[in-house]
């Protein structure tokens, strides 16, 4: 299965303030109710961005000025509680290509990555300059750079990290598992004679 | 060399080296539901796949699964696609269903351990992030997410990276009316919502030891909401107790080998851990919390933090809390009225949970006006209920007794909150919107404080309310 080679996304970035923000908020339970992934961009944070009546709410997604950005700017603990990968498809299919926060709960980096939406950490204080600059910046454009591990935007570069099998993944298109695990085939069979309770 | 059970399994489940560094793992044992499994199924279909070791993956149906009526078909007309096609599934590709009318039905966590499926020493993956509730047996056990279900469905095998171990001990006597609940939500509040990031928990100490299997699944149920992808108990006598004689226990000779092997799972004496962090029973008081994450949680004695003590991003979280959840800062939490008081869910709703709250809320009513429900977690548990009475307790009582499933926990059926009610909830999550208002509030708390709630109308001291001391 050949896989796009994922190095850089450069774009528009959106901020979406606060720590914690968990999976329920960025794609609540009831949209979970589908047997595709079909369609689900545009639940994203649906209950943080629309009413009860389904008029808008004051919200970054909701501002014109932030409509087809390409980079999500969080907090930290970011995708946090369900490991529902109806949030980082969400989000993908809202037209987000890259996440950039100060951390992420595992599963949905995970969930993140293996669909080619790469996550990178940066340290407390850079991240409160690089959201401080996207906010007064939404017109312009950030880079994440994943041969570098930076982040650049107003002129500056900063460092940022991801743990190195993903980062190797993305860069050398085999961010999704399944060929690689199809691979090992033979192997799984004998770890399996190995186990009483699967054989 | 002394190692832990995580390394201990991690090393005898390890496949190979995957080319990015990660290894490849098996997963002994694979449970799928029908909110993450369809869309798996539907990649295979794409890719050409089959399921590669269809008796190594269990099903049932869970989170949309009415809990007033099981009889189909249901009124939601895509809760009832879902089972259907978890159904087709499950028929086409010969995977074992627990389904509505096998009598086995319940949430995804409650039926591995009560069909002797969960066992000690396994890895046990399944795309809901409450599978740590495994880890109660000994099992090393992964929330996973759909690509990943595609990925143990075609290989039995997940590329992962090796966590580390950290130790928590609670040691001593916990006081009467603190409960396994409230071990993990102190937990939680001590090391942090995310203080369990790259860790998979190891839980211990004499009050671990004393606990039943119930309790200790309480416990690791909620490790993903300190952070922690996996959190586990050594396996012991009460763990084999627990499985003899369960459905897919292992028998006869075959029984007495499997408990050894079992027993050489538990970490070695000596063994290293990352972190150890030590915490004294006596310490912990019933816990329930404020706002919209598990850590933000205090003793129900204890005043809400007024902003000014918090720093940085705690503070903003707190400050966002308290204008959801519509509570003062430094105020008690103790009073609050409530509107729904929920006992069920993968945390608590199992046997033990429910006969601890009949013990206490028999001859005893509700308040009037709150809507006050008990949701066993399984078909054997609501049967095992039945047969002792309990349901009659709760009725009499003025709650409402339902059939198994999620149910409120994230209603994603029929059980929700209307507007901003406030919910006295025996779940594990009390996120914006978690139990199915945008604008509903959850405080999450042991069984036996969510029937305090009820019986007063208020957040409560459960001591207070049923004398316990």
């Amino acid at each position: 299965m050949a896989l796009a080679k994922i190095t850089q996304v450069i774009g528009r970035a959106v901020v979406i303030p606060g720590d914690d923000i968990d999976t329920d908020r960025i794609i609540p339970a009831r949209f979970l109710k589908c047997i595709t992934f079909d369609g689900l961009g545009e639940f994203a944070f649906y209950d943080e961005r629309k009413n009860v009546d389904g008029t808008d709410k004051p919200h970054p997604l909701n501002e014109p000025e932030h409509a087809g950005a390409s980079i999500m700017i969080g907090g930290f603990n970011f995708g946090c509680g369900s490991s529902r990968e109806h949030a980082p498809q969400s989000l993908h299919r809202a037209g987000f290509k890259a996440v950039i926060a100060g951390s992420f709960a595992e599963i949905f980096f995970g969930n993140s990555t293996t669909i080619g939406l790469p996550c990178v950490c940066a340290g407390k204080e850079d991240l409160e300059e690089i959201t401080n600059w996207a906010q007064d910046n939404p017109d312009k454009e950030v880079s994440v750079d994943l041969q570098n591990m930076t982040v650049s935007c107003g002129g500056k570069v900063y460092k940022v990290s991801m743990p190195e099998s993903a980062r190797e993944g993305l860069l050398t298109g085999r961010w999704d598992a399944i060929a690689d695990l199809l691979e090992g085939a033979a192997a799984v069979e004998s770890t399996v004679g190995r186990l009483p309770y699967v054989r | 060399m002394a190692k832990t059970l995580f390394e201990k399994v991690w090393d005898a489940h390890a496949v190979r080296q995957l080319p990015n560094g990660q290894t490849q793992l098996l997963i002994g044992t694979h449970l799928i539901h029908e909110v993450t499994s369809p869309q798996a199924f539907g990649m295979l279909r794409d890719l050409g796949l089959k399921v590669r070791y269809p008796n190594r993956t269990f099903a049932t149906v869970d989170h949309i699964v009415p809990t007033l009526s099981q009889v189909e078909p249901f009124s939601d007309p895509m809760a009832q696609s879902m089972i259907s096609e978890l159904r087709k599934n499950c028929a086409e590709h010969g995977i074992r269903f627990f389904d509505i009318a096998s009598g086995g039905q319940g949430i995804v966590h409650m039926v591995g351990p009560e069909q002797g499926i969960t066992q000690p020493g396994t890895t046990i993956a399944c795309g809901d992030s409450h599978t740590a509730t495994h880890g109660a047996f000994g099992a090393i056990a992964f929330g996973i997410g759909t690509s990943q279900v595609r990925d143990v469905l075609a290989t039995q095998t997940l590329a992962m990276s090796k966590l580390k171990v950290r130790r928590i001990n609670v040691d001593g006597h916990l006081r009467p009316g603190v409960y396994a609940k409230d071990v993990i939500l102190h937990i939680i509040r001590l090391l942090g919502v995310n203080g369990g990031l790259g860790y998979a928990y190891e839980y211990g100490g004499s009050v671990f030891d004393r606990f039943s299997c119930e309790e200790r699944m309480t416990v690791c149920n909620m490790s993903i909401e300190g952070g922690a992808r996996c959190g586990y108990v050594n396996p012991d006598e009460t763990t084999f107790t627990y499985l003899k004689n369960r459905p897919f226990a292992p028998k006869g000779a075959d029984w007495d080998a499997a408990v050894m092997r079992w027993r050489d799972f538990a970490s070695d004496p000596g063994c290293a851990y990352d972190d150890v962090v030590n915490i004294k029973a006596e310490d912990i008081r019933p816990t329930v919390t404020w706002g919209i994450t598990p850590g933000q949680a205090i003793f129900i004695d204890e005043k809400m933090p007024v902003l000014s003590s918090l720093t940085g991003g705690d503070r903003g979280t707190a400050e966002e809390a308290y204008k959801y959840m519509k509570l003062q800062e430094g105020a008690p939490i103790k009073g609050m009225k409530i509107d729904v008081a929920f006992i069920g869910s993968c945390t608590n709703a199992r046997l033990g949970d429910l006969q601890e709250v009949a013990r206490y809320v028999k001859g005893r009513k509700i308040k009037p006006g709150i809507r006050a429900m008990v949701v066993p977690g399984s078909q054997i548990v609501a049967a095992q209920c039945e047969k002792q009475g309990l349901d009659k307790i709760f009725l009499e009582a003025g709650f409402e007794w339902r059939s198994a499933g999620c149910s409120m926990c994230l209603a994603m059926n029929p059980d929700r909150l209307q507007g901003g009610e406030l919910c006295a909830s025996s779940s594990n999550r009390n996120f914006k919107g978690r139990q199915g208002s945008p604008t509903g509030r959850t405080v999450l708390m042991s069984p036996v404080m969510v029937a305090a709630a009820a019986m007063t109308g208020e957040i409560s001291d459960a001591r207070e309310v049923f004398g316990i001391n």
